[in-house]
């Protein structure tokens, strides 16, 4: 039993990383629709990573070898914040490790890995990059924390797996509480995952860039793995959102149709967060960098709302 | 009783109330003239929605009829007249800088912390499942006190003070179901009447100093002639 649920633990992590480009292709070709444009194929950023995969890796004279075994440090952190997450089945043997503290965890060493390699080589984009990226990360952290302590409310755990469980297992209650911290983690996620309006993920060379101005040295496989850990990060807050407040359908027991429901009803969810966040970037523009600090303190008054409106009005006095 | 225990009806009350605290919130934060007309607006509406939702709830049906007014009225009458006013004096467009913004926040999640542990004892008193939302109201209204503080805007001012009587309205709905009908007529002419009172101080306001920065009454008028005079 127990191997053959680590064993099942490996595929949901496998498809995990396997299916995160489909993601970010899955809001680009609804963008496109969106603005008359033709769509890249779904097959696209697979077709981009395996090109990248094979070119050659330009360095620069000064890398350090920190700024060669940045990418490594970023896309395994990534992939092992990736499998802790409960995509599928919340009965598996990762959820012992699937707090959402550690995730936060896992995400601050990613972005501290990332801003030492943007300024590692010393140029001038990668140094205004990491710094922009750490100044927005001082705000966002707060705010997805607090959004993690409103749920722990709730479900009297910060444990991942046991959250979506109590969640799934209490049917649909309207909660004043889960609302606001719903709107925080969607601001949170926009803001960390880098779409409009706070960064755009498909510039280059643009003075309001963050994500992509501090790996705008890399090349080749490292090009490659820095890309797919971004890929990664939004089907993260992706999947966060749509299994911690729509928990419907996800497997809580391991039979082959509980785990077939599970994927389907994951896939669906999905697919339809990614219509909606390409209606937010079709309708939004990008804001100004200064007024981004605005936008994550009212995801953090949206948290702290939440987490009042818990004590005020869920609980019995 | 958490809230799991409640029916789906009353769940939505609560979500309402938390959504009525919220607009209480983004109004102190709206530095914009129109957006925030706008957001008093939503602020009646859902106010009206959820004392209709309290009507059929508790099967209260001149509920029914204070939901209606309170929808025409804090909803339609007062933001249209607030916003032909505005549009008279030429400041829709106007930003207006509120002072540490952030504190301010943090002042107003404090008020609500504060109101919370006020209304504790007064709730205890009420077995009805809306008992909870007492606390929200009053600090609907304290946050509204505090919007007419800190803002030097007469227009906010106003806004402020009509989204303190929003929050009184509400704590009579979800303590009591209501006010009785010739009070609450009372009431709503009071603020109807408050409201062309407020146009026709701006007018006056703006005609004697040239501007609705309410901060420039505290200086004489004289004394700046004569210190122009002499310069």
């Amino acid at each position: 039993m127990t191997w053959a649920g680590w064993l099942l633990a490996l595929l949901q992590a496998a498809l995990f990383v396997a299916a995160a480009p489909l993601l970010t292709i899955w809001v680009k070709r609804n963008k496109c629709w969106l603005q008359n444009r033709r769509s890249p194929s779904l097959l696209q950023p697979y077709r981009d990573l395996a090109k990248l995969f094979r070119k050659q890796v330009v360095l620069s004279e000064n890398a350090s070898p920190l700024f060669r075994s940045a990418p490594y440090i970023v896309f395994a952190v990534t992939v092992l914040a990736a499998a802790t997450i409960p995509l599928i089945s919340t009965q598996l043997p990762t959820t012992a490790i699937a707090d959402m503290i550690v995730l936060v965890g896992f995400l601050a060493v990613v972005r501290f890995f990332l801003a030492l390699a943007g300024m590692d080589v010393g140029t001038a984009f990668g140094g205004m990059g990491a710094s922009r990226e750490v100044s927005l990360s001082a705000l966002a952290e707060p705010a997805l924390l607090m959004v993690i302590f409103t749920l722990a409310m709730s479900a009297q755990s910060t444990n991942l797996a046991s959250t979506v469980q109590y969640l799934h297992d209490a049917g649909l209650v309207l909660r004043p509480s889960l609302l606001f911290a719903l709107f925080g983690l969607l601001l949170v996620a926009v803001a960390e995952s880098g779409r409009i309006p706070v960064d755009n993920p498909a510039t280059h060379l643009e003075l309001t860039m963050v994500h992509e101005a501090m790996i705008l040295e890399y090349s080749g496989r490292h090009l490659a793995l820095m890309e797919w850990a971004a890929q990664l990060k939004l089907m993260i807050f992706g999947v966060l959102i749509v299994n911690i407040f729509f928990p419907w359908g996800v497997a809580t027991e391991l039979s082959a149709a509980a785990l077939l429901i599970g994927l389907v009803a994951v896939l669906v969810k999905l697919a339809l967060i990614g219509v909606v966040l390409a209606f937010a970037e079709t309708a939004l523009a990008k804001m100004r960098v200064f007024m981004v600090p605005q936008f994550l303190n009212l995801a953090f008054l949206l948290a702290l709302l939440g987490a009042l409106s818990h004590v005020i009005l869920e609980v019995d006095i | 009783m958490t809230i799991a225990q409640f029916s789906l009806p009353e769940q939505l009350v609560l979500i309402l109330a938390a959504l009525v605290l919220f607009t209480s919130f983004a109004l102190l934060a709206q530095q914009r003239m129109l957006a925030s007309i706008h957001v008093f607006a939503w602020q009646g509406a859902l106010v009206a929605a959820a004392t209709a939702m309290i009507a059929g709830v508790y099967d209260k049906h001149h509920l029914y009829f204070s939901a209606l007014m309170t929808l025409g009225l804090k909803a339609l009458l007062i933001p249209w007249m607030l916003r032909r006013l505005v549009d008279r004096l030429g400041i829709a467009h106007e930003v207006e800088t509120v002072v540490r913004p952030a504190l301010v926040m943090l002042a107003a999640a404090a008020l609500v912390v504060f109101s919370y542990y006020v209304a504790l004892p007064i709730e205890k008193l009420s077995s009805l499942s809306t008992r909870s939302t007492i606390a929200i109201s009053m600090a609907v209204v304290l946050i509204g006190m505090l919007m007419m503080v800190t803002r030097s805007q007469a227009v906010s001012q106003v806004i402020g003070f009509m989204s303190i009587e929003n929050g009184l309205f509400f704590a009579a709905v979800v303590s009591t179901h209501g006010m009785p009908m010739v009070v609450e007529l009372g009431i709503a002419f009071d603020v109807l009447v408050a409201a062309v009172l407020f146009g026709v101080f701006f007018l006056q306001i703006r005609e004697s100093i040239d501007s609705l920065d309410v901060d420039r009454l505290n200086r004489l008028s004289e004394t700046d002639e004569m210190n122009g005079t002499r310069e």
